[in-house]
């Protein structure tokens, strides 16, 4: 006869498969490579294979499930990142760089033909250039749509906390756009434009 | 009254609803004077959404799918 644990781990597979590719899509953005992406899904399987017995709540997986890639995604870092404290420039403003730079000086929507240089495979690589707790709260707010208080329960860390890292994540954002458009020769020069 | 720099700070928490009745009543009154920070709340929903956007599955790679499936396997006839 099975033994309990045998019994509550049968079904996991079936739990958990229709959402490896919620897991696989979000360890790329995390981490912003195919390989680690699976290396990360393989880890957070294991663990939410070890953690499955125990769950009580199988009302909300996704968000169990997101917890464990994000936990998992967090320990890797633990020993490669450094503190939490990044410096962010706080004086830079997109909206007012754009403006004054004026790259697309025959537009009328500036900001609109600013962010359409962005496809999908840019904004990726632009949120590789964040600081990984504060692109983690950024992936989990506006791609994910979580709200501050489910990212705090999702990453175990204080509201303060995750409204600190969504506000310098943003910060961060904004700026590595710029940079992005600019080193990536995106943008066009007032100069080249009038010539 | 807050001034341009504060109204700045806070337009993302309030598109998130973070902020306290207070704090939404002063960014609305600003923003109700100021065009340029009106400005500045529509570049974030249009920051915001240009995050969204990309929200939809990369699609995971055949290789990759079928290690995944037989880990899977691997895991329920392990004794971990």
């Amino acid at each position: 006869m099975p033994e309990p644990v045998e019994l509550l781990r049968q079904g996991f597979e079936e739990f958990v498969r229709p959402h490896l590719e919620y897991m696989y899509t979000l360890s790329v953005r995390l981490t912003g490579r195919h390989t680690d992406a699976e290396d990360l899904v393989q880890d957070a399987l294991l663990r939410a294979f070890r953690g499955f017995p125990g769950l009580r709540n199988l009302q909300h997986p996704r968000l169990w499930l997101t917890r464990i890639v994000t936990t998992a995604f967090y320990d890797r870092l633990r020993d490669t990142q450094g503190p939490d404290t990044v410096s962010v420039d706080e004086k830079f403003d997109l909206f007012d760089t754009i403006v004054e730079e004026d790259p697309f000086p025959y537009s009328d929507r500036v900001h609109l033909d600013f962010l359409e240089l962005f496809d999908d495979v840019k904004v990726l690589e632009v949120l590789q250039r964040i600081h990984p707790s504060h692109r983690t709260a950024l992936i989990l707010a506006y791609v994910y749509g979580y709200k501050a208080r489910e990212i705090a329960e999702i990453t175990d860390a204080p509201l303060g906390t995750v409204l600190a890292r969504l506000h310098r994540g943003r910060r961060q954002l904004e700026r590595e756009l710029w940079d992005y458009a600019v080193h990536n020769r995106l943008l066009t020069s007032p100069q080249e434009a009038h010539t | 009254m807050i001034n341009c720099k504060e109204a700045v700070a806070r337009l993302w928490s309030y598109l998130d609803r973070n902020l306290d009745r207070v704090e939404e009543e002063e960014l609305e009154a600003h923003l109700g004077l100021c065009r340029h920070c009106c400005g500045e709340l529509e570049f974030a929903r249009q920051i915001r959404g240009l995050l969204r956007r990309t929200a939809g599955a990369v699609g995971i790679p055949a290789a990759t799918r079928a290690r995944l499936a037989a880990f899977l396997k691997e895991l329920e006839g392990s004794d971990e």
